[in-house]
This record gives C-alpha cells, structure tokens and sequence, in this order.
C-alpha cells in the first residue's frame, strides 16, 4: 500500500533464541517486516508473545541471534558506541512505564538538555537552548518554567509521558518506537497522548512503531498492523484489512476477546 | 422491589496528609446496589474511585478517616464501627475486595492452599483442614480452576491464573458484595475476559450477591455492569445505565471520558478522540463552585460560584450539572451536526 515510499526500516529473518540447551526459547521467530517512510505500525500480541523483545531488537538494545536489520537500505551495524550513539540519533522510544523512564537524580531540565546534547546542538548559546526546551515543553502543553527545578518524580504519570514526547520532538528522530505507551495511564488522559504523537509524527514525518496489546488502540493509529503470537508474526495488513476482516483464527480469536460497545461481548468462549 | 445489598448516605472521607490539611477525597456519596446487580465505578486516576472502595468497607486506617454518613450492608450498619471489629466480622464474610495489585498479594513462600486456610480459620478457627480443603476444591472446580492450582506456590501461576486464584480465595467465605478494583488493568485481553467471565459466574451462581467493579475502561464496563457511576473529583457526577451512561451520558464530564473510548469496531478511524483539556483540581482546597467548570466546554458564570446539587432525573439517573437536561441534550444534539 505504501510501495512508493522508501523503506526505513528492515527486519530480514529475526530471531530472538534466550537461553541454552533444553531451556531455548524463541523469543522472537524469523520476523521479516518492511517499514517505510512516514508508515504508523502497530505490533500487537498477548503478554509473553515477543513483541517487547522485538521492539529492543528494531532499537538496538537487545542483539539478535539471527538475522539482519537494514536502515535506509544499509545494513545496521552496531558494533561500538559511536556507531550506536549515532543510530540512536535515529531511533527513539517511549517505554510503558513512565514512572521508570527517567533517572531520578536528573532534573527535568538536564533530561531535556542531554537530548539537544545528543542531536549535536550541545555548542549552542544557553538562551536558545532554553528556547529550544521552552518550545518542546509548549508542544506538549508543560510549562517550561514550572518544571526547570523539578525532578521526574515529582509529576503525575500523564505528565511524564508528555515529557517523554517532548523528548522526542526534541530529537526528531526517523522512527519512534512506542513500547505500551499508554497502558499505564488511564483511558482520558490516553487521547491526550495520542493526540500528541500523532501531531508530532505529522510535524516530524517520523514512522512510528506501536507495540501494544489493545487492539482498540492498534486500530486507531496505525496503517499497518502486524499481530504476533509466541514469537512469529501470524497476520500482517493493512489496519481495516487485519482488524475488521481477519484471516487467522489466531488473530480472530484475539479481537474476538476484546470488549466493545456496539456488538454483545461473548463471554462463553473462553 | 429488589432487596438492597449495599447502601450508602452521603459519605464523606478523607486523607490527613503530613502537613495536617484534610483532603476529602470521597465527597457526599451516595449510592444503592440492589441484590444480583453490579455497579460499575468510573473516574480518571485519583479521583476518589480506590479510596471509595476502602471507604465502603468500613476498615479505615490512617491517613484515611471515616467523616460522616452511613454504610449499611444487607440492614447492618457498619459506620463508624471500629477498624478491629469490621476486620473481625465484616471484611471477607459480608464484604470481600479485590485490591488494584491482587497479583502481589500472594506469599511467594506459601502454597495456594494455605491462603484459604488463613482466610477460613480467621472467621471460623474450629473447621478441620480436610473440610477446608474440599471447600477449597469443590469452589475451584465451580470456578473452573484446576486442582493443582491449591498445592502450588503463587510464582509457578501466571498472571491472569494469579489473578482469578485471588478472586476466588477472596469470595470462599461467600460475601454478599464483591468490591472488585482493576482486576484485570495488568492482565492482556484472554486473560481478562477470563476473570471478567469467572467475576459472572460468582454472580450468576449466587456465590455473592452483588458487585462493585472500579475501572477505567469504559467499554469493559459497559460489558460487566448494570449501573456505571462517573466520579470526578471525589464526587459522584453522574449515575446512570450501563447503556445510557456509555451512549446517552448527561453531564459534560460524561460526555468527554465516553467521547475517549477506543475499541476495535468500523468507523473509530473516522471518529476523532476527544481529549478533555487540562487536569483534575487540587482536592486540599476544591474550587467552591462546580469541580469540573476549569475544564468544562459548556462554562457559565455561574457554575464557579454556586455549589452544584445532584439533580435526580428520570429512573435512577442522576447527574450533578446546573444546565437542565433538555437543554445538554440539546447542546449535544447541536454539536453531533
């Protein structure tokens, strides 16, 4: 559907093995994905089904037993910090918790400086950077001049995850992963999130990378959805393809179970 | 008429905090819920939903206070009893709660079975352990639990059997009111729908007589419940049908948390979210007037100095606003167009 656009981002067949002898595990298994420019995807599976460990793999905090990952068309080779510092110039994330995202002996202030630090504006006079932070604090409706003396723990956990997409709109990185980001907070301040990373993802022109186990969500955002299970991904497709019509009895299943407000909710197939 | 479960009058509580400011955080409510029904309690984090809950157990322990009104539970008035005794008598045997971290409530270090013998030996010390366990066994297999599951240690279950091992340990005693807060927030959809299907199957199979269930998730209530009950600021805003509340709410607040739902159904990809704008006022010192008129679409002067009462509308709804029904509707009606 987006076979015009240039792929940023691919998975050639990626597999996770943790542990050795008996007790392997395939974590994730063979995953092939394409990415492209500007694309929304949501990666969408049960607990334990190895989309969080997918998710450290794109990112790069996690190495894979096999497999190959291509950047804009060039194989990612991570080997040395630089190198990483460098692809996570591209690549950025919001995790779920936002209550752990943060190191607590930092300011908010210094949080927010490390990330012009870390796009390369680290030589740039106080007063603009300070205007840099004020403009990505405005972007996410905080205000700048509350939080300077702060730390992250002292705000609520909706605030947090907007710090979090400030971060971001900071970095304008390529491709923003989102691990869970809203499954921690409740479902009013959720619209607000969402409202803002789709905002920023239109500014920005950044493909973003959903991981989540709402499939309410999944559908909402995203052009592409791939759904897992134990590792291997079952379905992929288009949004209104996978999630109004799905093919897999898996995946059938899995959105059977969700509950909705237009159609009963059948509590005898479990 | 049905018989009343639970009932309570104009329940205030309320937090001491360290610096000796009083924080109420459950405000003047009142609420019934009648036998085989289940009311659902809705709200954005911290506004008042968990701390209803213990209040309505009566077992109140500092920071929190009992301050006025009436807790009565199948004709037993239990307010203002002392923590102790609602410990001895009530919690468990009359009213049974299901906190928020249910999964870490478990000893690692006990097996399952073992819980249930603390549970029932509190209330009834003389019960032998063989009765305890075929009590325990003939409730999990009702509950379609697996044997095994009572000689096993809490780590060696997963999340969701975790979950629904709590649940059933929690109504062994058979209380008549389960208080069920964010059973199934941490658990991913199959698990849920399994506790969700095993909280019916107490309910249908007369083993409590009525639910209170806590959530955010708004379409999980509108599935589980009869009644939903919006909570803004410690105040109860708006208490309606499951259906009416999701599809026809009143109060502006309503309005906004139902114009926020996100589920998997044709057509959510063309219908924009609503977000309400700002946050919840500081409850150290509440503004005077309407709680919600900061963010309120609908503002008037008038709504930030008079204090809005609850106004009873048709049936059991009721909803605390100072524009009249008509006119929301009509208000509504416009903005659909």
């Amino acid at each position: 559907m987006n076979e015009n656009k240039p792929i940023c981002l691919s998975a050639k067949g990626v597999t996770k093995i943790f542990g050795v002898g008996q007790h392997k595990m395939r974590a994730v298994d063979n995953v092939n994905m394409d990415l492209y420019v500007g694309e929304v995807v949501s990666i969408v599976g049960e607990s334990g089904s190895g989309k969080t460990t997918l998710a450290k793999i794109l990112l790069g905090l996690t190495k894979e037993t096999e497999g190959e990952i291509y950047f804009l068309g060039q194989k990612r080779d991570l080997r040395g910090g630089k190198r990483k510092k460098e692809y996570w110039k591209n690549i950025q994330a919001i995790f779920q918790d936002p209550f752990s995202s943060f190191n607590t002996f930092n300011k908010i202030d210094s949080v927010l400086l490390d990330c012009i630090k870390l796009r390369g504006d680290g030589g740039l006079p106080k007063e603009k950077k300070i205007e840099l932070m004020k403009e990505a604090c405005g972007f996410v409706n905080l205000k700048f001049e509350e939080l300077t003396n702060k730390y992250p723990f002292e705000l609520s956990g909706g605030q947090q995850q907007r710090l979090m997409i400030a971060r971001i709109f900071l970095l304008k990185p390529k491709i923003l992963v989102a691990d869970e980001p809203t499954s921690m907070i409740d479902a009013c301040s959720r619209a607000t999130i969402l409202d803002y990373l789709m905002q920023l993802r239109n500014e920005v022109g950044m493909t973003v990378i959903f991981i989540t186990h709402d499939i309410g969500l999944a559908y909402y955002v995203s052009d592409t959805v791939y759904i897992m299970e134990h590792g291997k991904i079952v379905e992929s497709g288009s949004a209104d393809r996978v999630i109004l019509h799905p093919q897999e009895a898996y995946t059938r299943r899995l959105i059977s179970d969700v509950p909705k407000i237009h159609e009963p909710w059948d509590l005898s197939t479990v | 008429m049905a018989n009343v479960v639970l009932e309570v009058k104009d329940l205030t509580t309320k937090y001491i905090t360290r610096y000796k400011e009083d924080v109420y955080a459950v405000d003047h409510v009142s609420l019934k819920v009648e036998e085989g029904k289940s009311l659902g309690i809705a709200g954005e984090s911290g506004c008042g939903k968990s701390t209803l809950a213990l209040s309505l157990m009566g077992y109140y322990f500092p920071p929190l206070y009992y301050t006025s009104g009436e807790i009565i539970i199948d004709g037993l008035n239990i307010s203002g009893m002392p923590a102790d005794e609602v410990r001895r008598t009530i919690l468990g045997k009359e009213i049974a709660y299901i906190p928020q971290a249910a999964m870490n409530a478990l000893n690692p270090t006990r097996r399952i079975i073992n819980f249930i013998e603390d549970v029932v030996k509190a209330h009834h010390p003389d019960t032998s352990k063989q009765e305890i366990y075929d009590l325990a066994r003939e409730r999990f297999a009702l509950l379609g639990l697996p044997e095994d599951v009572l000689q096993k240690y809490p780590v060696e279950l997963s999340g969701g059997m975790k979950q629904r091992t709590v649940i059933a340990i929690s109504v062994i005693l058979g209380p008549k009111i389960l208080i069920a807060d964010e059973p199934s927030s941490a658990l991913d959809v199959t698990s849920q729908k399994m506790v969700i299907k095993m909280l019916r199957d107490l309910m249908d199979g007369g083993h409590i007589k009525a639910m209170i269930f806590i959530t955010h998730e708004l379409p999980l209530l509108y599935n589980v419940t009869d009644q939903i009950m919006v909570m803004y600021a410690g105040q109860l805003v708006e208490l309606a049908g499951a259906h009416e509340a999701v599809f026809d709410p009143l109060h502006p607040y309503s309005k906004g948390l139902m114009g926020s739902i996100i589920v998997p159904e044709e057509g959510l990809r063309s219908a924009k979210l609503t977000a309400i704008p700002g946050t919840p006022p500081n409850l150290k010192n509440p503004p005077s007037g309407c709680r919600f008129a900061e963010r309120c679409k609908y503002v008037r002067p008038e709504c930030k100095a008079i204090s809005v009462p609850l106004q009873e509308s048709y049936g059991d709804r009721a909803y605390r606003c100072i524009i009249p029904e008509a006119e929301l509707r009509g208000i509504y009606a416009n903005e659909r167009e």
